[in-house]
């Protein structure tokens, strides 16, 4: 059963039918699900939850879809776990890792949007699928259409790192390499998907889609034993995971599922791309558009979708914004193994280098419950690493050799 | 010869279901008010009040989004396409 009233205007608050529309006919605002939250209160409680399979579809009531889920099923509620060494290395009291960089099937969050996307995409009838992608949708549309037997078209830009290309022709779909940037694929695909019946999962069914990355926020409330963290140090591309991470909180504070609480989002942006946290800095409203030049790829973004109401997110938290150079990045993700074993792509590296200088400025104080949001995984993106680490010790197959090559080396 | 003007679909129905028209003009607010001389009522959808383009569409000159270029001052002429696009769209 559904609880999805409809589609509603972010701007000017036009009610549109759950059709595929993504945009306010009359404003061009984006158009937002809209849940009747009274009938939901009703039947997501606590120990409804309790009992349910451990997947983002737990929380089902509150994702835009009308029957069963037929998509990712098995995608969601990944790790969430107390980083100590992490926070001892960074002088702080209480961290926290939400690591989707283990996401099933595909390695990084979008699995949750795309599980959610591909489902509504079914029940409107479709039966290809495509987006525009910065790698990690491109690898997630590919896995999770071939599962569902959809068509699909993929739109990357021609530069992205072979582990993200690789991972997604291993599912055999159109891979279309475009020669340009991630904003000119963007725009691109908005003219294709205007003459194709397609599933644009993140343009034409974006509403639905975007809903998917709410399950993050959901997540971390549960796991941290149903309250929420002081702050939460998110990534930004587009800067959907940012508003969806506040719209979660905001909707179990309504259903009660969650104490009146407050929480302060941060973004973290690369330096060579941060559009959303240049204007969170300058307490603008304004996002001009930057031309992206940073290792962190995924994030590479220079005309962000959701950067307007990603800012608003941000400052009415009483967040802030910070960005990495690539340097740091590189630092961030060695600091993140060495400490915890888990091995981000260079998106997670910028996420927790803004988290260290964030600490570092006081911005976050060091006593206060802190989530670090890894939503990527390093095998993907191990290019900037080249001659970055330290490197094997090449042996002959005998005790002498072992021992003669590491000698003093050994504990 | 003169400017083509590919037009988004939630506005196609003020271009009689046209995907793309042609219209004239030296810059692209020039180019929005032939726009409008030709399909009455479209430019309030796509600027606001004062005449300026709306926060959540974007204009982009041959491909290239106008804000890297002179925004609504920027120079067109015959040949060229202009592509008016929701902002609301990818990532």
């Amino acid at each position: 059963m559904s609880h999805v009233i409809g589609l509603k205007c972010r701007e000017c608050g036009r009610l549109y039918p759950k059709e595929v529309i993504f945009v306010c006919e009359y404003c061009f605002g984006s158009v937002e699900v809209d849940y009747d939250y009274d009938a939901i209160r009703r039947v997501l409680t606590k120990a409804a939850l309790a009992s349910r399979p451990k997947s983002l579809w737990r929380y089902r009531e509150l994702l835009p879809i009308e029957g069963e889920p037929t998509v990712g099923l098995t995608s969601g509620f990944t790790p969430f776990f107390r980083a100590e060494r992490l926070a001892e290395a960074l002088g702080v009291e209480e961290l926290y890792i939400k690591d989707d960089s283990v996401s099933h099937p595909t390695l990084s969050f979008k699995d949750r949007v795309v599980a959610v996307a591909l489902t509504r995409a079914k029940e409107l009838g479709f039966d290809t699928v495509a987006c525009a992608s910065t790698g990690n949708l491109a690898n997630s549309v590919s896995a999770h259409a071939a599962r569902a037997g959809l068509k699909r078209y993929i739109f990357i830009p021609a530069d992205l790192e072979m582990g993200k290309v690789v991972a997604s022709l291993i599912y055999h779909p159109t891979l279309i390499a475009v020669e340009g940037t991630y904003d000119e694929v963007n725009r691109l695909c908005a003219e294709i998907g205007a003459k194709y019946p397609w599933a644009f999962v993140n343009i034409n069914i974006r509403p639905y889609y975007a809903e998917g990355s709410k399950t993050y926020g959901y997540e971390i409330v549960e796991q941290l034993g149903w309250r929420a963290p002081q702050h939460i140090v998110i990534p930004a591309a587009g800067g959907s995971l940012i508003t969806k991470i506040a719209k979660s909180l905001k909707e179990f504070k309504l259903l009660g599922l969650l104490p009146d609480s407050h929480t302060k989002l941060y973004c973290a942006q690369a330096t060579g791309c941060a559009p959303i946290a240049n204007t969170i800095r300058e307490r603008s409203d304004i996002v001009k558009p930057v031309k992206p030049n940073t290792i962190a790829k995924s994030l590479a973004i220079g005309n962000p979708a959701d950067g307007y109401y990603a800012t608003k997110a941000v400052l009415e938290s009483g967040g802030w914004a910070e960005s990495a150079s690539d340097d740091e990045i590189i630092d961030a993700m060695k600091l993140l193994a060495e400490t915890e074993g888990v091995f981000t792509e260079t998106a997670g590296g910028v996420t927790l280098a803004a988290a260290k200088k964030l600490i570092e400025q006081g911005r976050i104080p060091r006593n206060e419950s802190i989530v670090v949001c890894i939503t990527g995984n390093g095998l993907k993106t191990q290019e900037p690493l080249a001659g970055r680490l330290g490197q094997s010790t090449r042996i002959k197959p005998t005790l002498a050799s072992f021992e003669g090559t590491l000698g003093k080396d050994i504990a | 010869m003169a400017v083509t003007v590919r037009i988004p679909t939630p506005l196609q129905r003020l271009t009689n279901g046209q995907g793309e028209v042609q219209c004239e003009g030296k810059t692209v607010t020039e180019l929005l008010g032939d726009l409008e001389q030709r399909y009455p009522g479209i430019k309030e959808r796509i600027c606001d009040s004062q005449g300026k383009l709306r926060r959540f569409v974007n204009v982009f000159v041959n491909e290239e989004d106008i804000r890297f270029l002179q925004g609504d001052t920027t120079a067109v002429k015959d040949g060229d396409e202009v592509s008016i696009i929701p902002a609301i769209a990818g990532g």
